[in-house]
């Protein structure tokens, strides 16, 4: 029986692969950012998530390759939820890199087996696709559709804070709400996107 | 949305992290004990010369099997349950409780004269066995796929199955106490089959509910 899927070996292995010195680098530096973001440090934290996304980036577009027509930002995306979702799963005493790539390989599984799905359902749409312009607006990413799928309070909280590039205190003060709600919303937005991506397709 | 533009909000989100998978599988293994021993005193409760049986090594040695398989797959499912932190080496695990058992069936096969066998193996029980330790483990196999929920297994299948096996281990050690075929030839020919009756539960409860 094997734990990795047949669908993504040659995986970067993390400390254990070629490389060594560089993985090493960014193993130090990553577990550093994550130990410090958990105490708090909100810098090291998108820190540590811009460092992550620069390590799984080149990963999902060779997993994706050309021609399956995924995004491969898409999955960066959805890994980088995910890692914030799931950051009680990483243990500071274990190494961090090893969670990272696992939880980006299970997001490039799961956009194979929903994009499985999709095609079977979708197939008169497919021709409309192709047609059509492809505008590869940043809006356009799954995401993107998530956010458009969710109750009104919480897309508006979620795309003041990402799209307009608010703070908690301005999108508070512009909704009319108290930081905390938004803080709320924000974080039951950001779930309710997540779980999104897992049930799309079925 | 851009990719720096969700960083901004998930570095801005405080909500508390989940909490620890260590205290997540305390809480599921306390709780999932207590639903199964619920289910084992309502539903059979243990044998009437249970303080007999205990002086027995065929009776105590069911519990070694059933104990170590519930330890055993659980230092894998929790493995199974944290990204990055199963190798396939883990699952090794899994031998422990059958070589165990093995072990003790090569005893009783040099113990017990050949007309014995098939009478031993077939007990008395096994109805009862195969109906029981699935409906004892069924409680915490929901609680252990629930843990998995909160966690974030990347083979959610394996792990259910894995769940189950634990819950199977967990519900095997509860029956034991009620069975009166002690003999490794009946543990070994219906236990594995009650408990993966559970596994394959387990399997298919982590694929629809483990996902993240």
């Amino acid at each position: 029986m094997q734990i990795a899927s047949a669908a993504c070996n040659k995986w970067p292995a993390g400390a254990k692969s070629s490389g060594r010195t560089v993985s090493n680098d960014n193993e130090t530096r990553l577990a550093g950012l994550l130990r410090a973001a958990l105490g708090g440090d909100e810098a090291a934290y998108a820190e540590f998530l811009r460092l992550a996304a620069s390590l799984v980036r080149p990963v999902a577009r060779r997993k994706l390759g050309s021609g399956s027509g995924a995004d491969p930002e898409d999955i960066v995306q959805e890994t980088l939820l995910a890692i914030h979702l799931k950051r009680h799963t990483w243990r500071p005493d274990a190494p961090v890199l090893p969670w990272v790539y696992a939880i980006a390989r299970y997001k490039v599984v799961d956009a194979y087996r929903r994009r499985g799905r999709r095609v079977e359902v979708d197939i008169e749409d497919f021709a409309e696709t192709l047609a059509a312009p492809t505008s590869e607006g940043a809006s356009e990413r799954e995401i993107g559709k998530a956010l458009d799928g969710l109750a009104a309070g919480q897309r508006k909280v979620v795309s003041a804070i990402t799209v307009e590039g608010r703070s908690i205190a301005e999108t508070a003060q512009a909704l009319g709400m108290k930081e905390t709600a938004v803080r709320v919303a924000l974080h039951r937005g950001l779930a309710a996107i997540a779980a999104r991506f897992g049930r799309s397709g079925t | 949305m851009k990719t720096d533009e969700l960083i901004n909000a998930l570095a801005v989100d405080r909500a508390r992290p989940g909490v620890r998978q260590s205290h997540i599988w305390l809480v599921a293994g306390v709780i999932g004990v207590l639903v199964a021993g619920l289910v084992f005193f309502a539903g059979i409760g243990p044998r009437p010369d249970i303080a007999g049986a205990v002086a027995t090594l065929r009776f105590l040695f069911k519990f070694v099997v059933t104990l170590a398989l519930a330890g055993s797959a659980f230092i894998v499912l929790d493995r199974l349950a944290r990204p990055g932190a199963a190798r396939t080496t883990n699952l090794v695990w899994l031998l422990l409780a059958p070589a165990l058992l093995l072990g003790a069936v090569g005893l009783e096969l040099l113990t017990q004269p050949e007309a014995q066998w098939q009478m031993l193996a077939v007990g008395k029980n096994s109805r009862v066995c195969l109906t029981w330790i699935p409906l004892i483990g069924s409680g915490p196999l929901a609680l252990f796929i629930f843990a998995l929920r909160l966690g974030a297994a990347t083979r959610p299948g394996l792990a259910g199955v894995i769940a189950g096996l634990v819950a199977g281990g967990v519900a095997a050690t509860f029956y034991a106490a009620h069975c009166t075929d002690d003999s490794p030839l009946f543990v070994v020919t219906w236990y594995p089959l009650a408990v993966a009756i559970l596994g394959v539960a387990g399997g298919v409860a982590g694929r629809l509910f483990a996902r993240w």
